[in-house]
């Protein structure tokens, strides 16, 4: 039963998933924070952190990851990570095979049109989502924020930044 | 014509092997992810293995930007898809995803041990909000390079309310964003042709 949950939830996931990167991230917290409880708040934040660090697109940690902790499986681990690549599978499968009726078409130019500012909107969201109590637990959060968002924004390396604020939290906590 | 025959050789010369190697050198090289990943791709696909050349690399980027789900996952089914068929897709998927499969694997196990230990706690509760951080630049970037138009602000706007305010799942945002297009885009060339 829980895997045919994460098999549904991850295959929606990949479904609507457009935008790439972090516009996945609210769709991914919906499903698996909010309506599964498969992860609390913080636990969320940390795979997102973990994803920033390692290797690969931040769908499929989530997946594995995911998999693991709900079924403490293997199993789990592979149906969630499978569940979220389907439907890339299937929608670029078909969009190679009738490429040019794809290209010309108006009406996929105008539905990304208006799709891309409500992915802006949905990051937005999945930014607005994480500022809570539990990953600003005092002032310190809020200077951390600050310093990080002045560098990521001057483009400084975020794996770099990512270390740099683990190694803060050990010195100051 | 000779140029075009051998570059056919080459293409069914070349096995699964290949395809499935080369992702999954793809897939363990790069970090963060999507836009992370192109420029690998494209040194492996474009010049190194010489699978795509540069008019149909720039395709690719703007099909898989078009398509649901992780850009590095829909390139590796797209170039798969154009090699070798479905055998190729399998390949390129599986090589792409299997990295980062293990080593997420292996830190969840991990960390399912240390999760309680004192000293990650710290080390998380340093990097909760620099993760915030880092997902909220983005939002400024994008803001900044679109130059929104107002009914495109208002659609951000929208998507914000419905997502964070009032807890909509945003399958409904792509899905009302989408159809919106559509309409928009059926209404504007029926008033067009008279």
């Amino acid at each position: 039963m829980i895997y045919l949950e994460l098999f549904w939830s991850f295959f929606t996931i990949g479904l609507f998933g457009f935008g790439g990167g972090y516009s996945i991230l609210s769709l991914i917290q919906h499903e698996v924070v909010d309506i599964q409880g498969w992860l609390t708040i913080a636990d969320f934040t940390n795979i997102v952190a973990i994803s920033q660090v390692t290797p690969g697109p931040i769908a499929i940690n989530c997946a594995t990851y995911v998999g693991y902790t709900a079924t403490n499986s293997i199993l789990g681990s592979a149906v969630a990570t499978i569940a979220v690549s389907l439907p890339s599978l299937f929608i670029m499968v078909l969009i190679s095979r009738f490429i040019n009726a794809f290209r010309s078409n108006p009406y996929v130019a105008a539905a990304l049109n208006t799709l891309k500012p409500a992915i802006i909107g949905l990051i937005a969201s999945a930014a607005l989502l994480l500022s809570n109590p539990s990953n600003f637990i005092d002032y310190i959060s809020f200077i951390i924020f600050g310093t990080v968002f002045v560098a990521a924004y001057c483009k400084v390396n975020p794996i770099f930044l990512i270390l740099l604020a683990g190694m803060a939290g050990l010195v100051i906590y | 014509m000779m140029i075009l025959s051998f570059v056919y050789s080459r293409i069914y010369e070349m096995n699964a092997w290949k395809l499935f190697s080369t992702f999954f050198k793809i897939g363990t090289f790069t970090f963060g992810g999507g836009y992370a990943m192109l420029p690998l791709i494209e040194q492996e696909v474009v010049h190194k293995q010489q699978w795509l050349n540069t008019e149909e690399y720039t395709e690719m980027l703007s099909l898989v930007q078009t398509a649901p789900g992780p850009i590095s996952i829909n390139s590796a089914v797209f170039i798969g898809y154009k090699l070798h068929r479905w055998k190729g897709a399998l390949s390129c998927l599986l090589g792409v995803i299997l990295p980062s499969f293990i080593i997420i694997l292996l830190i969840a196990v991990a960390f399912t041990e240390i999760n309680s230990n004192p000293i990650v706690e710290r080390i998380f509760k340093g990097i909760r909000p620099a993760v915030v951080a880092l997902i909220a630049v983005p939002v400024i970037r994008m803001i900044q390079r679109e130059k929104l138009h107002w009914t495109s602000g208002l659609i951000a706007l929208l998507s914000i309310i419905l997502v964070w305010l009032l807890g909509y799942s945003p399958v409904w945002v792509v899905l009302g964003a989408i159809i919106y297009g559509i309409v928009k885009e059926y209404l504007t060339t029926k008033t067009k042709k008279p």
